[in-house]
């Protein structure tokens, strides 16, 4: 059950709870409790928003960066990652396998901004060997959404 | 020009000139002069793409130049992944050489199979409320239709003694449908023993089309094709439209005893040729690598089930949890109007496009066809128009 209502959620997490519970043949109390124990559990981090930015006003400039650190004898890549999460400009980071060893995205108001933060704070980390910064032009696809239009098809209205 | 009318009216064989056109045809004219803003559960097809893995399999069809003619019975290759799935999913072993046969649709298959084995006058029995085109495929063969009512009481399944009294001396077949559509009934075990028990002891040849075979919500019963004796009696229809989401495709598919197909062979070979190579191909690609799309989608049509089945019970409208395919078949008569007037106001005042159950067989009349393959919110709106509605009859 719990992993049908993480599906619903990761493809609407605005779902109503009397929707939960109607599609999955579960009472409104249940599904309310369901996701409030996986809220406790840490299971649910929170619930995110996908939007086309272009719509907004505010520039938002986003990049990926790749990192190749060196991992401590104690501790491997978790410290370094640790203190590379705790920057707010920092939106997402992970560990991965094959020619560096970190990628982050990072987002800042303008090119500018971004390119200092890599600079100064990112580089200048001890244990920090290289960084590759690649700057997002356009976005496709995110979080399983596409993002670009397709024409509207139209089926008839009444078959056998 | 009205005289010229009527001479070529004329020349039109009878049996044509007599067959009624179906009824989902007069309904779909007036949905079609309708506004945008009607919400259609009029739709006997998933609302879902053609997996797109599927869909770039036929364009790389295309791209090598596989643009030809293939065997009559379709490609081999094609064949066997049907009895390697068959086998693995169904529990039933055919020989891919010669007991099956790929057609333009399960229609096409149902077509073929119907003239295969129908003289004239020959019986075929089928049950109602049904596809719409069963009674017409059977008239078209020269055939006679028989048909035997199943009822709301039994969730719609075939009572097998209803079956047994509908037999005579002319009787060649028995055409079932499980999933059904327009009723979603499925049969148990015990009554498809009955079934083939009796088909048996008639020696009677037995149709299954099963084309909603994986759309089944409870544990899906074997095919009645796999029970003992049935085999050699049974001819198992399938397709790709609604599993896989490929009705634009026209695929589909026959297995049964060599001697069938043979037959059916004969048909398809002088009329139809054989099924697109592009959408073989593409079928399988769907059969080799569509299973976890085509679970996900059956997951998707369970959860609109739950909904639209629990609120038309809860307005009023008594509906049995469909067991599978996709559609729900409430019974409206608590609303004191016929099938037809019930679509047509729910139509133009309620602007919801459902299908008066009548379209389906006398028998569907106090009944409408709801059907699920339509987007969730879609349903909800729906469901919310048909209730306000109800409230201004």
């Amino acid at each position: 059950m719990r992993k049908n209502i993480l599906r619903l959620l990761g493809e609407n997490a605005r779902i109503s709870f009397r929707e939960i519970a109607e599609r999955l043949n579960i009472s409104e109390n249940e599904a309310m409790e369901i996701v409030g124990e996986m809220e406790g559990e840490g299971i649910i981090k929170g619930y995110k928003v996908i939007i086309d930015e272009k719509a907004v006003a505010d520039n938002v400039v986003r990049a990926i960066i790749q990192v190749k650190v060196r991992p401590e004898r104690e501790g491997g890549f978790n410290n370094i990652a640790k203190r590379l999460s705790r920057f707010p400009e920092v939106s997402s980071l992970y560990l991965v396998s094959g020619g560096y060893d970190l990628q982050l995205e990072v987002q800042g108001e303008t090119l500018h901004e971004v390119a200092t933060f890599v600079s100064s704070k990112l580089a200048t980390i001890d244990g920090v060997i290289s960084t590759a910064t690649h700057f997002l032009l356009k976005k496709y696809k995110e979080s399983g959404r596409i993002l670009h239009d397709e024409d509207e098809y139209e089926r008839l209205k009444i078959t056998p | 020009m009205k005289d010229s009318k009527s001479r070529l009216e004329g020349k039109i064989a009878k049996h044509i000139a007599t067959l009624p056109r179906s009824g989902i045809r007069d309904f779909f004219e007036l949905v079609n002069a309708m506004d945008d803003d009607v919400i259609s559960l009029g739709i006997g097809e998933p609302d879902f793409a053609t997996p797109w893995h599927i869909r770039e399999s036929a364009i790389y069809s295309i791209e090598r130049g596989h643009t030809s003619y293939t065997s009559n019975l379709g490609l081999l290759s094609l064949r066997k992944e049907i009895a390697r799935y068959l086998a693995q999913d169904y529990g039933i072993e055919y020989n891919p050489v010669n007991e099956c046969i790929i057609t333009v649709g399960v229609s096409e298959a149902l077509d073929i199979l119907i003239r295969a084995i129908t003289e004239p006058g020959d019986e075929i029995i089928y049950h109602e409320p049904c596809y719409v085109s069963y009674a017409a495929e059977i008239v078209m063969a020269g055939g006679v239709p028989v048909a035997v009512n199943t009822r709301e009481e039994n969730n719609f399944a075939l009572d097998p003694e209803d079956f047994r009294k509908a037999i005579t001396s002319k009787t060649k077949a028995i055409l079932l449908n499980f999933p059904c559509n327009p009723t979603g009934a499925s049969l148990s075990m015990e009554q498809k023993k009955q079934i083939a028990d009796i088909a048996i002891e008639h020696d009677l040849i037995v149709i299954s089309d099963e084309i909603y075979s994986e759309l089944t919500y409870n544990e899906r019963t074997p095919t009645i094709a796999s029970l003992p004796g049935m085999k050699e009696r049974t001819v198992f229809l399938h397709g790709f439209s609604k599993a896989f989401a490929m009705t634009g495709f026209r695929l589909g598919y026959a297995c049964g005893p060599a001697e069938l197909i043979e037959a059916m062979m004969k048909i398809h070979q002088y009329s139809m040729l054989c099924a697109s190579i592009i959408a073989q191909e593409a079928g399988e690609e769907a059969l080799k690598n569509g299973m976890r799309e085509m679970l996900k989608m059956k997951a998707e049509y369970q959860e609109r089930r739950n909904v639209i089945t629990k609120r038309l019970n809860e307005m009023g409208l008594k509906c049995v949890t469909p067991s599978g395919a996709f559609y729900a078949f409430p019974n409206i008569t608590s609303t004191g109007l016929s099938s037809k007037d019930f679509a047509t106001r729910l139509l133009c005042e309620g602007k919801v496009a459902v299908v008066p159950g009548t379209a389906f067989g006398k028998c569907g009349e106090g009944y409408v066809r709801c059907a699920y393959a339509a987007s969730m919110s879609d349903i909800y709106t729906a469901m919310d128009r048909i209730e306000k509605f109800l409230l201004t009859i």
